[in-house]
């Protein structure tokens, strides 16, 4: 944390009493405010009192929503900027600045006093400008982008991507590196911007749920899970019993597979092939085991808004009690593998490490914050059920290096052995489908915690069935920026097993 | 000496099959790790249709290339072809053999790399620079520690001339010296460092910044490519066979022998290099490769190793 200063949490609290509640977005408290309470906010934030969860706008208004380190509370502050203009959180809050690049260029609002005027998703090839505010046609030539300079004698520049030499996603590092030290590293994304937002945007909900599945491929259930419990909030939808319980089921294979091919890619990155033949092979059990049990690897549109629409039957939880079996009986030998290859530490530990102060300011969610001291899981932070009646444990380590992000991996593929036996224990019978009903207008708002950190949807329904407005959060929002910051004083050739062990997502980011 | 017509044809033989046997071994490297990691592997004779496939592509060329970058594919081939023409695999006494010995080797191989590395910082992508610079700086070391072997040898044989050195390491005088050992894995480190194999660097990977040999030549293809790709093949079983030649001498045919003992060296020579070829690849699945900075160090024993080697054989002769 940056300022020790206040007594926790007392400003910001206070700060938020003296907003207007607004009613109309569930589940959370959300209040609004004018310009100088969002400033003090701001500033509260900027001193640690509070995480920054996400920042959005739409057109005359913009919203953050912040997890209350006091309090863990989740909020929501919203500031209506009708001239278009409202005092910048990235000028106090640098987490906040790449978001609010991404609102200046999306809806067209301007953050004033924010520190970075160079756009960021957009490189001009969009052949339109501010296609969330109000549309204006531009050319699609591309634009020079101003990258940060780094001077002194030695340093030279290695541009990477944003097509790699192997099948990954596109994003642009630009290295200055003294010899093999890296100095600076600055990262370049929005190649994959699809403009999903803008694609849900009167999106019939049914269609904007599948879009949200498409956020980021990996986490497909997460992503779905998320949109899909901001619009039952919104809607004021309870989802069946059995259908919570299989979001979870799930949410957890999906977590297994990832975790299982994130162990074994990052030591493959350090050219140790054997881990990650091992783990491949586990992982393809479970996206088989999935595809038996819900009909779909991936089990992409399997969580929809109001249930989940594929129902476990019994042939799909033998398929998973046989894959648990597997992957328990096989995960200590590679544990062993791991511990046991000094070769494979030596380049692990002590890479690349992520100060706790930076990934808490960033609040960075998943293995990532775990691995450096951020203890939030936002399936125990902000519980969702059926989590909240789950025992499970969330490892959290200090070292904040590759080691400790695969050692973070490695414990939460044994929680989630766990928490699927516990699951389909507790699995209650019942419908699977509640209907989402129509109500006039409501915004909804919900996390989940995908394999690389929470997940964020907040959406508003028109009330005839469309989505009015939709914003959708990746994990790796916070995550990128700690990697720029990691790699510093690391040689370039450890960025590869460095960012591996991040694993932040491209789509999800660029959305 | 005018040779005659046998032993041209031997060399000859030689030559051909060192070229012809080259990428096999390779596949047979990549079979091994393949399987130890339960996957089928491509088919032993892929490497031969990769080659045939960039034979008949275009070779694509930076348009600032000169042409340094397009003459050094085939310098680099040719080095290492008549380097590897040096090397006994299965008979000793070869015609060219007394035309150079193991310095000249050593030479040719430096030679070629300097060059590979000229031509990787031609066309001034970053990548080309950052491979040459760390192909360098893994050079500067090796070379050195291949150089104190070839004295051990060449003193344990009196000879640098590696027929020599094979037919005296065969005779059974020399006996086990410790120097030997130290002298065979110091050659062994160097072998894996200069082949670019795991932990030094890894043929196999796509990660741009971790790369020093694919690094290099990242920039070449078509024709220009399958050179480099061949002469990576080449050097590679150059040095399986000199391991072989100086350390397991037997089966190989002496200067004049008959057809029967040249088929008996050639047995022995393809399992030579099948086991050296399977043990390389054990030890590949087995490690993690190393930090850029740690391949000093690394190599660094090996050259220390080669002069221990050097130094103990001097101590026990004094004696």
């Amino acid at each position: 944390m940056s300022a020790p200063d206040t007594p926790a949490g007392s400003g910001l609290a206070h700060l938020l009493d003296l907003g207007r509640p607004i009613g109309d977005l569930r589940p959370w408290a959300a209040v609004e405010v004018g310009a100088a309470a969002w400033v003090a906010i701001t500033e509260r934030i900027a001193a640690g009192e509070a995480d920054l969860l996400a920042l959005w706008g739409e057109p005359g208004v913009v919203r953050l929503a912040l997890f209350d380190t006091a309090t863990r509370r989740p909020a929501v502050v919203r500031l209506s900027c009708p001239e278009g203009r409202y005092p910048s959180v990235g000028a106090l809050h640098p987490p906040a600045i790449r978001p609010e690049r991404a609102i200046r260029e999306l809806v067209g609002l301007e953050p004033v006093g924010l520190p970075d005027g160079r756009p960021w998703l957009d490189h001009g090839r969009w052949g339109v400008r501010t296609p969330l505010g109000t549309p204006e046609a531009s050319s699609d030539a591309g634009e020079p982008y101003a990258f940060l300079t780094a001077e002194g004698e030695g340093l030279h520049q290695i541009p990477v991507g944003p097509v790699h030499a192997g099948i990954i996603e596109p994003g642009h590092f630009r290295f200055t590196a003294n010899g093999e030290t890296v100095v600076r590293l600055e990262e370049r994304l929005g190649y994959v911007h699809r403009g999903l937002e803008g694609l849900m945007t009167g999106a019939p909900i049914a269609h904007a749920a599948t879009l949200a599945g498409r956020a980021s491929g990996d986490s497909t259930v997460a992503c779905g899970l998320a949109f899909a419990r901001a619009v039952e909030a919104a809607a004021g939808t309870e989802p069946p019993p059995r259908a919570v319980w299989l979001r979870a089921l799930m949410a957890e294979l999906e977590r297994l597979a990832n975790h299982l091919g994130d162990v074994g890619a990052i030591c493959n990155d350090a050219a140790f092939a054997l881990m990650h033949a091992h783990t491949g092979a586990l992982r393809e059990r479970v996206l088989r085991a999935s595809a038996t049990a819900f009909g779909h690897r991936l089990m992409m549109d399997r969580v929809v808004p109001g249930g989940v629409v594929a129902d476990l039957g019994a042939e799909g939880a033998a398929a998973i009690r046989a894959l648990v079996g597997t992957v328990r009986a096989a995960l200590p030998a590679l544990v062993r593998l791991y511990d046991g290859t000094p070769s494979l530490q030596d380049r692990t530990a002590g890479t690349g490490r992520a100060t706790a102060a930076l990934v808490a300011r960033f609040a960075c969610g998943g293995p990532v914050g775990r691995a450096s001291g951020r203890a939030f899981d936002a399936r125990r932070d902000l519980a969702y059920p059926p989590y909240g009646s789950l025992a499970f444990t969330v490892l959290v380590l200090t070292a904040g290096d590759v080691d400790a992000r695969v050692r973070v991996r490695i414990a939460e593929i044994e929680a989630s052995l766990a928490l699927v036996d516990e699951i389909l224990a507790a699995l209650p019978e019942g419908a699977l489908l509640a209907p989402v009903e129509r109500p006039a207008t409501g915004e909804g708002i919900a996390v989940a915690e995908a394999f690389r950190g929470d997940v964020l949807a907040w959406v508003r329904l028109a009330g005839d069935g469309t989505v009015a407005r939709c914003h959708l959060r990746d994990a790796s929002w916070f995550q990128w920026p700690v990697l720029e910051a990691a790699i510093e004083g690391n040689i370039v050739a450890d960025f590869p097993l460095l960012n591996k062990s991040f694993n932040c997502s491209y789509a999800g980011h660029d959305l | 000496m005018i040779p005659n017509l046998a032993d041209l044809a031997v060399q000859g033989a030689q030559m051909a099959l060192v070229l012809a046997a080259a990428p096999l071994v390779t596949g047979l490297v990549r079979k091994v790790k393949a399987r130890l990691m339960r996957r089928r592997g491509p088919p032993l004779l892929q490497i031969y249709r990769d080659l045939a496939r960039l034979l008949r592509k275009e070779a694509v060329v930076a348009d600032n290339a000169s042409w340094l970058f397009r003459a050094v594919p085939f310098l680099v081939f040719a080095a290492t072809w008549v380097a590897a023409a040096l090397v006994p695999t299965f008979a000793t006494g070869l015609t060219f053999s007394w035309s150079a010995d193991l310095i000249a080797i050593v030479a040719l191989l430096g030679s070629a790399r300097f060059f590979l590395a000229l031509a990787g910082m031609d066309v001034g992508t970053s990548f080309g620079g950052i491979g040459a610079s760390r192909e360098v700086m893994i050079a500067t070391i090796a070379e050195p520690a291949f150089i104190m072997t070839v004295f051990t040898l060449a003193l344990v044989a009196g000879s640098t001339q590696l027929s020599t050195v094979a037919a005296a390491m065969a005779t059974g005088e020399v006996g086990l010296r410790v120097s030997l050992g130290l002298a065979l894995i110091a050659l062994v480190m160097v072998a894996v460092a200069e082949n670019g194999r795991v932990p030094v660097d890894n043929p196999a990977t796509h990660l741009e910044l971790t790369m020093v040999h694919e690094a290099m030549v990242l920039e070449y293809s078509g024709r220009h490519l399958a050179m480099i790709e061949l002469a990576a093949s080449l050097k590679l079983t150059l040095y399986l066979s000199l391991v072989a030649c100086v350390f397991v001498p037997w089966g190989l045919a002496g200067p004049g022998s008959g057809a029967l003992a040249h088929l008996i060296g050639l047995a022995a020579w393809a399992g030579k290099l099948a086991v050296a070829a399977v043990l390389l690849g054990l030890f590949e699945t087995s490690v993690a490769k190393m930090r850029v900075f740690r391949v000093p160090d690394f190599l660094g024993a090996a050259l220390m190793l080669g002069l221990l080697a050097t130094l103990l054989l001097f101590v026990s002769r004094s004696l």
